[in-house]
């Protein structure tokens, strides 16, 4: 902009008063007034880190028109002396529900929503609210502005809060006008979540499908933007288009977790979010760090557990505990990290609890400048408003509020919040000192009754007393409030009847007068005339007596039990003279050592000796290759199933890992090292499937296994079918195994008349439009290109036999049949095919579909010659998937070898990481556990586990472990006690765990 | 209906029945001769083992107990079976089951045990037993020759009966209806389906929920105690032997307060308690000990009820109520054909701590005290029944268990199962062995 513009448009915003023209009318003359108004005298931040003592504020119309020392003063103003006070600029948040239409959600039918039931020219899902401005819905409401007008907040960014695009949001400020008037910026954000809100639709019903439905919409605005021929008009689609240039804030909604996945998605487009956190981010301030993410964070801090009763307190969580005390320490860590953030009042229980919040983060290590720039530089600039709000320069809105004391000061009060040069009083300025000594007059008969009067104590709310002698004060009721004043007391010790009376006060001549009452009823004048000023304040500021920020509990990694102060990181070791079950031609191998370096088993022989190893005795110990678990569902934040489809090809386990999760550690306590995190068998098609390795207190992403293949999950028989859930689920197709057969047909067509399409677009030489991409047919494309692979859970021979031929006819090999309790009575099929089996060791009888399944299933197929393993699909019994194998030694006799397989090498095969792990053998990866038994007994327990030479489980530090559970656990109960005595608020532990016997002790299946 | 359909379903019928008779063996016949099992280590259930010892039996019942016995056997004594090498065991008692009452947990038809309604004290687990179940055998096999028939949900869910797994009809099955089954209100409450549990909370309603168990069990007492009534109430006459101790309350009850409330009630009404699922009782084992009150410990392959517990916790409690000296059981609650793995329940409480003879007790002599059916089973001891099985090798262990004989009262029972023959049928398809 050129200079002169600019400066002309200052002008303009500051002196042209009379550009406050409006096109509304008023009833009766014009009441049109300046608003000039002049603060003197103050300490004024400017902005948040420019502090003028004894300055002054200027505004007019609304507007600041100077702030400043030695500046002069315009004729007429009305002069506020705010001397000993202090002025901010008002707070803005930029995560406001303010004004906003109610979110309701219409009782949902219990029959399944396949489509949106918006009716007009909306896109396919409910859950995406472009269309939604906050501009046009928004409705002053002076009662919730008047809750944020009072913790010092001036404007905020508004946005409903529903659904997964969330349309725009607007800036407004708090002040009761008009709307035309309040309303600062339009479509000043564009706003999203993962949670669909008040959408009926059943899609999408996870987290996972939130993510895919993110991305994918991304996709078809890119294509709709670019086609030219489309037979769509799309509201949607045209608003999400539009609304990609301004700020694009995420709600994350849940834990730092989710921040990451939120930022990783939009990485994925080229779009930075400013993103919603819950206050977390402390527990893994590296990985928030790195997201570059500007952050909205809060001060919901949980209240202590009431944790008298010891029962009880069993029923809180040692991370729970936790976080209790180190809550109030995550702004201090962003800061510290320097990660920008915004605070937001919002998500508050009672608004009021917001300054004492702000103050006890900063009594936790924030910097009381980087509390003011969170709540006024930064939310500003992250929308791009900081023109207008965020501090008190030339041409700003006149927003800030005034205190009787610095803000960080634990009794500062705002007295007033002025709002576009409006007026909101909170709290009266505090009285004006009466202090002193009094001689008290009272006419009730000639000479007047003499009374000596002290008022003293706290010059706001002072305390009144007779002074009868030296010895002998009687407590008085004084009150008073601008000019009245009022005080009652008896007369002497035996009188028990008052003396009441009632005046005004003579600031200036500091004196009283005016009526009273005697006890007998005898009205009275009285006047009190000070004799003495009030006593220098000797008393010392109280200082706070403990530093709350030192002696807190350390950050653990994960944030739970048995995380760990220190990731544990990669040793050298040398395991000596164990039983080594190489499950390699070697065998097993005698009273022989193993040495891992760097990860890798670097040798494996006998008498080895290694300098810089840490040595481990295995005498009479087994070595064996970690576990691995083809099927298991844990590690996944909300929702394993996105069955709301007959296809999910788009949804990626991988998309929700979660690294917050205590059988993560619990199942390398039965010597697991890693599974197959798979997405549920509700449809057909399933989702893509997660890789991972049990690496306890790494991030999700570092869980995940580096360049493993994809897999996808797809699922066969009464699952997909719905047959087990009630008669409600009758609509969704298919509905029987005729049907799921051709839900592959038809898919699988799709796919490959989509990739068709794409290599005609990426063969021409002079390129159209591009195609749309679909990430579910990209998904089954690379199915069909052999770049995923399918693990299929399933039951009946029929259907496995079926979709063999489906892969057949389409050229690819169905790579891996779970659970695949009937594959006994295909075996030979199954073979032909070249396909993989991953069964349950002895379950059956939980379905129709079950009847058959025999615990000689994986016997028969190992002998058949096909690829075997055994599976949990379970949490527990992923734990000790070392005694499922050993069941193919009873039933159908394998030989140890061959059972160990089970469990190890060959679930390694089938997931294409037999060239990294599964087996003890050179080179491969250090994926290791020491057992004090014969792995496949049931008394053998793992000692120790390593997962790329990183011991995660150790049997002995897991004793130790529990002894700083115990230790921690009884620290923190001991402060949340002095916390509920020193008057803080408690919340009542609930209990957790499971609940099978109030529903009658009976496990449920679902597999 | 026409006759054609009719003809239909009395065919189904027909094929049904005959497909029974194939995987469900026919029930032994009674022992008409003396059996002797010799040369055995023998393990009695009630922490003895016996070396190189013989069992005997006839008539149903153990005559001979023998350490290195003085006499010789041959086959003019009767059958005769060396068992050199191998274990002999009490017969397995499974307790709080749901054998015979459920043959496919998803198929509505096939669950027979819950009734509607709370209170259903009357409600017999025996009637609805069904002796052609296709999943006992395969328990049986395992085993398992006992089990405690249990109904489910509900506040009182009904009475339970002591069965043995081999029988013409539920006459012949049954050994005892032992008690009534009960479950206590739950502090917590649990909201979420089965793919996403959503978070629990306290459940508001429980002290009102305990006050409408004990004004149900007042009237009942009053009812039993006014002796004859002009108006019978079939629910509390099934409730009458509760009072006199005859008939045992098993409550279905996790947590310590939940337990301790429950202690005081059954206090409060001089009732045979016995505890069952009891996943915290560890914390107050030395209280359960004091008060002899008895525990059915639900599943040791189960995790930790928190994040914060030890990580074996429910492998470990076994052996600290036995340290504290508390009458205890295994059992897999609710379970039927899962009841095939109790054994190694109760091999995996050894790992952590019990002697392989204490385990064997807490799913042997153990469970038949706490059924009250200890006089006739849950030992092996001369007058008992000749209720055994012997198996190659250990039988807590999935590696080395398998069952090569069983007997009940005597009975040589047929081991056969439906498995084992889709078994032998495909790997003769494929010839494999």
């Amino acid at each position: 902009m050129h200079k002169f513009v600019f400066l002309f448009a200052l002008w303009l915003t500051v002196f042209g008063a009379c550009a406050q023209e409006t096109t509304f009318k008023t009833n009766g003359p014009d009441d049109y007034r300046e608003g000039v108004h002049v603060f003197t005298n103050a300490t004024i931040w400017k902005n948040y880190n420019t502090r003028i003592d004894s300055a002054t504020l200027i505004i007019r119309d609304g507007k600041v028109v100077d702030a400043g020392k030695n500046i002069s003063l315009p004729k007429g103003a009305i002069v506020h002396d705010l001397k000993g006070k202090f002025i901010y600029p008002s707070f803005i948040d930029i995560f406001s529900d303010y004004g906003m239409p109610d979110v309701t959600k219409a009782k949902g039918s219990e029959d399944p929503q396949m489509e949106s039931n918006i009716k007009g020219a909306y896109g396919w899902n409910q859950a995406i609210h472009t269309d939604f401005h906050a501009d046009r819905n928004f409705a002053v409401n002076d009662g919730k502005a008047d809750e944020l007008r009072k913790i010092g907040f001036g404007s905020v960014l508004t946005n409903k809060k529903d659904g997964i695009a969330r349309g725009t949001g607007a800036v407004v400020t708090l002040n009761n006008d008009k709307e035309n008037f309040v309303l600062v910026k339009p479509d000043a954000s564009a706003n999203y979540s993962f949670n669909k809100g008040s959408s009926t639709q059943d899609y999408p019903s996870s987290l996972m499908g939130s993510i895919a439905l993110v991305r994918q919409t991304y996709y078809d605005a890119l294509w709709y933007k670019s086609a030219t021929d489309k037979k769509e008009f799309n509201i949607n689609l045209e608003e999400w288009n539009k609304q990609q240039s301004v700020p694009q804030i995420f709600d994350a909604g849940g834990d730092w977790q989710k921040v990451l996945r939120a930022d990783k998605v939009g990485d994925e487009f080229g779009v930075q979010y400013i993103i919603k956190a819950r206050g977390d981010e402390y527990q893994r301030i590296d990985e928030v760090k790195n997201s570059k993410a500007k952050l909205i964070t809060t001060l919901n801090f949980p209240k202590a557990f009431d944790v008298e009763d010891p029962d009880k307190a069993n029923w809180v969580s040692l991370e729970e505990m936790k976080h209790w005390e180190l809550a109030p320490t995550n702004c201090a860590a962003l800061a510290k990290a320097g990660v920008d953030f915004s605070l937001t009042a919002t998500d508050l229980e009672k608004k009021e609890d917001f300054l004492s919040a702000l103050r006890k983060a900063v009594k936790y290590g924030l910097d009381s400048t980087l509390a003011l720039k969170s709540l006024t530089y930064n939310p500003a600039t992250f929308i791009n408003v900081y023109d207008k709000v965020g501090s008190l320069e030339t041409g700003k809105l006149a927003n800030f509020f005034v205190t009787s004391k610095p803000l960080f000061d634990d009794k500062c009060e705002i007295n007033e919040n002025w709002i576009q040069g409006k007026r909101y009083e909170i709290k009266p300025f505090e009285q004006k000192d009466i202090r002193g000594e009094y001689s008290l007059n009272i006419f009730v008969n000639a000479p007047a009754q003499m009374f000596k009067l002290k008022v003293s104590g706290d010059a706001t709310s002072p305390k009144a007393q007779i002074i009868l002698s030296d010895t002998i004060k009687l407590d008085a009721k004084l009150s008073y409030k601008d000019h009245d004043i009022s005080l009652s007391f008896s007369p002497d010790k035996k009188t028990t009847g008052k003396i009441r009376l009632s005046g005004t006060i003579n600031y200036i001549e500091k004196s009283w007068g005016g009526k009273g009452e005697y006890p007998d009823g005898g009205w009275v004048a009285w006047n009190a005339t000070q004799t003495k000023g009030p006593e220098a304040d000797t008393s010392k500021p109280k200082k706070d007596t403990v530093d709350v920020s030192k002696n807190l509990g350390k950050v653990i990694f994960p944030f739970m039990a048995y995380g760990n102060e220190q990731v544990p990181v990669q040793e050298n070791f040398l395991i000596k003279n164990g039983t080594v079950w190489t499950s390699e031609a070697e065998g097993a191998l005698v009273n022989s050592d193993v040495i891992i370096r760097r990860g890798k088993i670097s040798f494996v022989g006998k008498n080895l000796s290694c300098a810089d190893c840490k040595t481990i005795d295995a005498t009479n110990k087994f070595v064996t290759s970690g576990i691995i678990d083809e099927h298991n569902h844990i590690a996944i934040q909300e929702g394993v199933n996105e069955g709301t489809e007959a296809s999910s090809a788009e949804v990626r386990i991988g998309d929700v890992v979660s690294c917050d999760d205590v059988n993560i550690y619990r199942q390398l306590a039965g010597g697991v090292i890693g599974a197959q995190l798979l997405h549920g068998s509700a449809n057909p098609i399933g989702g893509q499937s997660a890789l991972v390795k049990f690496r306890w207190g790494y991030t999700p992403e570092k869980m995940k296994i580096e360049g493993a293949d994809g897999f996808i999950k797809f699922a066969l028989g009464e699952n997909v079918k719905q047959s087990n859930w009630g008669d409600h689920s009758r609509v969704r197709y298919p509905q029987t195994r005729m049907g799921v057969e051709q839900t592959y047909y038809n898919y699988f067509t799709k796919a490959k008349e989509y990739q068709k399409q794409w290599s005609a677009y990426n063969a021409a030489k002079i390129k159209g439009v591009a195609p749309r991409r679909d990430i579910e047919l990209d998904a089954l494309s690379e199915i069909l290109n052999k770049k995923r692979f399918i693990t299929c859970h399933s039951y009946v021979q029929s259907e496995i036999n079926m979709l063999m031929h489906v892969a057949d006819s389409f050229n690819f090999k169905v790579n891996t049949f779970t659970h695949i309790l009937e594959g006994y009575k295909v075996a030979d099929k199954m073979k032909a095919h070249g396909a993989n089996a991953s069964t349950f060791a002895d379950w059956w009888a939980y379905k129709y579909e079950v009847i058959d399944a025999i615990p000689y299933n994986a016997a028969i197929l190992t002998k058949v010659g096909i690829n075997t393993a055994v599976n949990s699909d379970d949490a527990e019994m992923a734990r000790r998937l070392n005694q499922e194998a050993a069941k193919s030694i009873k039933y159908g006799g394998l030989t140890e070898e061959q059972a160990w397989k089970l469990c190890t090498l060959n679930p390694a095969k089938m997931l294409h990481l037999d060239n990294r792990t599964g087996s003890i053998k050179v080179g491969k990866d250090a994926d290791i556990v020491v057992w004090n038994n014969n792995p496949l007994s049931i008394y053998a327990k793992a000692e120790k586990t390593f997962v790329d030479g990183i011991l995660f489980f150790d049997i002995e530090r897991d004793a130790q472990k529990r002894d700083e559970i115990r230790r921690e656990r009884a620290r923190l109960i001991q402060k949340m006690l002095d916390d509920k005595k020193s008057g803080g608020a408690t919340q009542e532990p609930s209990p957790k765990g499971h609940s099978e016997y109030s529903c009658g002790g009976f496990e449920e299946h679902n597999h | 209906m026409n006759k054609s359909f009719l003809a239909a379903c009395i065919f189904a019928v027909i094929s049904l029945n005959a497909s029974a008779q194939s995987d469900v063996p026919a029930p032994a016949r009674k022992q008409t001769k003396s059996v002797y099992l010799t040369h055995a280590t023998i393990h009695t259930g009630n922490g003895k083992v016996l070396n190189n010892a013989t069992i005997s039996f006839d008539n149903g019942k153990i005559i001979v107990l023998d350490e290195n016995p003085s006499f010789k056997t041959d086959e003019t004594m009767g059958k005769v079976i060396d068992c050199t090498g191998k274990h002999i065991y009490p017969g397995i008692i499974a307790a709080n089951t749901k054998v015979g009452l459920d043959e496919i947990e998803a198929v509505r038809a096939t669950n027979d045990y819950s009734e509607v309604g709370n209170y259903n004290p009357d409600a017999r687990a025996i009637i609805a037993y069904n002796t052609d179940s296709r999943v006992t055998p395969t328990v049986r096999s395992n085993g398992v020759l006992y089990a405690q028939s249990t109904p489910l949900y509900g506040t009182v869910s009904g009475t339970s009966a002591v069965v043995q797994l081999d029988a013409w009809n539920w006459e012949d099955a049954l050994v005892k209806e032992d008690g009534v089954w009960m479950n206590w209100p739950s502090m917590q409450s649990r909201g979420g389906w089965w793919a996403e549990s959503a978070s629990p909370t306290t459940n508001k309603d429980y002290d009102k929920q305990v006050n409408a168990i004990k004004d149900y069990f007042r009237d009942a007492k009053s009812y039993a105690d006014a002796g004859v009534h002009d108006k019978t109430n079939l629910r509390f006459e099934a409730m009458r032997d509760l009072f006199s101790k005859a008939k045992t309350l098993y409550v279905n009850v996790g947590r310590v307060k939940e337990m301790q409330h429950t202690i005081a009630f059954a206090e409060e009404f001089g009732l045979r308690l016995v505890i069952s699922g009891g996943e915290e009782s560890w914390m107050m084992a030395d209280e359960l000990a004091k008060k002899s009150i008895a525990v059915i410990l639900g599943k040791t392959h189960e995790l930790p009820g928190s994040t914060d517990a030890d990580i074996d916790q429910p492998f470990k409690t076994p052996a600290m109520l036995q340290k504290a000296g508390v009458l205890f059981c295994l059992s897999i609650p609710g379970g039927f054909w899962q009841e095939r793995n109790l054994p190694f329940n109760a091999g995996t409480a050894v790992a952590y701590g019990l002697t392989k003879e204490e385990a064997l007790a807490a799913i042997t002599s153990n469970t038949a005290k706490i059924l009250g059916v200890d006089a006739q089973i849950g030992t092996l001891e001369k007058g008992k029944e000749a209720s055994l099985i012997v198996s190659t090798g250990d039988v807590l262990d999935m590696k080395t268990s398998n069952i090569e004989y069983a007997f009940i009262s005597g009975r040589q029972i047929d081991l056969n199962n439906k498995q084992k023959e889709l078994n032998t049928k495909f790997s003769k398809k494929y010839g494999v062995n």
